[in-house]
């Protein structure tokens, strides 16, 4: 099974985890809100899978590179 | 003339009912649809207190006086509840006639029938609500404020001063390519600047340059840069600039994407750009606002006010041991200027102001100075891409046409449509805030040729 692992592109705060691991997803689902440059981001899934991980929980400061989730399709 | 019962029936008019209509569309647009309040609330707010006629906020006062030769005042046309538009007969003389200048009411006669009249001499005071090319007293709360802040060029750079510590240079330092995408922008102001000239071929009376240069930067996409500009070339047309500025830019996430998808393909607009930009000391954004103020006013002093208050404000919070400045220009002092520039804004949307042909006009053509503004943007991020190795999505270059932050915003939503993986925010954001400092240039070009 492959895997793709999602990031934080940028610095910001989680605003809301819209998905938990088991999930499934389709390709453009929003996996979480960042708020970032007093904007609301969402953060998509760049593939339909299933949520193996979440590596971010609301109200959170994240950095670019840490996980956000990681699909199995 | 008038006594304590007079009210402000006599004067009102279907102008001001329309007027009051169109503040009121604006109130409800800012509360109920949430659409840029902090700017459409005060303005639809002004827009209502200046069409209650007698209230008297954007009154300015002037002596209206006799330009022929001697005369003797044969009969007064006009009583204190006359409205007079602009070359109504106020007087006749057996030597001619004396007529309003602008509209405007009369306060105060200052002759009477049968008096002899002598060039020069003063024969009523008038007011009126228009910006005139010659000098009138502020009278009115919201005149003064126009006159000591917008005609003065206080407020608007003053306002910069605020942006500039709201603005993070880092995503432009990081990859300067992009300030040739906020410089491409501007191309949007001279295309309608040459349109607004244009005009000239197919009415009688088109827009003259001074008009046609501030309807053009009304595509440099920045509120305060359009008002400073405005203010200094046509005033007389204040109203419908800032209007069309500030809605063009709240529409930005409509205009935009038509434009950016006749443009460019699918696959050009998938293009992945890495999220990671590289990492910006903290001298680069210390040093960038002092070397940009330096050489961009070097070469176009006039944008001196402007530029200078933005790279200030942007080293207040960049160099960060100024943070209370820094917080107090980012926060409680923008929100006082945007109250006075609003207020004042909306104060000179009088009916007798606004609706005219030609403020029609001027909204028509600052949609096509965003258009093409957007496009040249777009075409500019296209031919970078010719000559670089690693490609750039054409769509940031939209985001050149300045309207921090929204024209970021629309390249990253399309961006992520596009291609899920992409998330093109801070690509965007370097020519986004690049365009502010292009416009603001355009603006110092604008009044150094014409002023």
């Amino acid at each position: 099974m492959a895997r793709e692992t999602v990031e934080v592109p940028i610095t910001g705060k989680i605003i809301s985890v819209n998905v938990k691991v088991g999930d499934t997803v389709s390709e453009g689902d929003v996996l979480c809100l960042l708020e970032s440059m007093k904007m609301e981001n969402p953060i998509v899934a760049p593939v339909g899978g299933t949520i193996a991980e979440v590596g971010i929980a609301p109200d959170q400061v994240v950095k670019p590179g840490q996980v956000v989730a990681v699909i199995e399709y | 003339m008038f006594n304590l019962f007079d009210t402000g029936f006599q004067f009102f008019y279907w102008g001001n009912l329309l007027m009051i209509v169109i503040g009121g569309g604006l109130i409800y647009l800012g509360i109920s649809r949430k659409m840029e309040p902090l700017l459409l609330l005060p303005i639809g707010f002004g827009i209502l207190l200046v069409n209650l006629p007698l209230g008297g906020m954007i009154d300015y006062e002037f002596e209206l006086s006799h330009n022929g030769i001697p005369g003797k005042v044969i009969s007064i046309e006009v009583n204190s509840t006359t409205r007079l538009s602009e070359n109504d007969v106020v007087i006749r003389l057996d030597s001619g006639e004396v007529i309003a200048p602008v509209h405007g009411r009369i306060k105060q006669l200052l002759v009477s029938p049968g008096q002899e009249v002598l060039p020069g001499q003063a024969v009523a005071v008038m007011v009126t609500t228009a910006q005139t090319p010659f000098p009138t007293t502020p009278v009115g709360l919201f005149s003064r404020i126009f006159q000591f802040g917008i005609m003065w060029q206080v407020i608007p750079p003053l306002i910069f001063l605020s942006l500039g510590a709201l603005t993070d240079f880092g995503p432009m330092i990081a990859n300067p390519r992009t300030l040739l995408l906020g410089a491409a922008a501007q191309f949007g102001v001279y295309f309608a600047f040459f349109a607004a000239l244009a005009t000239n071929f197919f009415m009688k009376v088109g827009f003259t340059i001074p008009e046609a240069a501030s309807i053009g930067i009304i595509g440099g996409a920045e509120g305060p840069t359009t008002i400073f500009v405005t203010a200094a070339l046509a005033p007389h047309i204040i109203g419908a600039t800032a209007v069309a500025c500030y809605s063009y830019m709240a529409l930005v996430p409509v205009i935009q994407p038509p434009i950016i998808r006749l443009l460019t393909t699918k696959q050009e607009r998938a293009i992945y750009m890495k999220p990671q930009l590289r990492e910006v000391s903290n001298r680069e954004k210390i040093l960038f606002p002092v070397i940009a103020a330096v050489v961009v006013i070097l070469f176009v002093p006039l944008s001196a006010p402007l530029i200078g208050m933005f790279m200030l404000g942007n080293l207040f919070s960049m160099s960060g041991v100024v943070e209370r400045l820094s917080k107090t220009a980012s926060g409680a002092f923008i929100d006082i200027l945007t109250i006075f520039l609003t207020l004042a804004i909306g104060a000179t949307m009088t009916a007798e102001n606004f609706l005219l042909p030609r403020t029609l006009l001027v909204l028509v053509l600052g949609l096509v100075a965003f258009a093409t503004a957007t496009a040249a943007g777009v075409i500019m991020a296209k031919i970078l891409n010719i000559f670089s190795r690693e490609k750039i999505n054409p769509m940031i270059g939209a985001a050149g046409v300045s309207a921090v932050p929204m024209a970021a915003r629309v390249v990253q939503v399309m961006g992520q449509k596009a291609n899920p993986r992409n998330f093109l925010l801070m690509h965007a954001m370097g020519p986004n805030v690049a365009g502010a400092i292009g416009a603001a240039i355009a603006g110092g070009v604008f009044l150094g040729m014409i002023r």
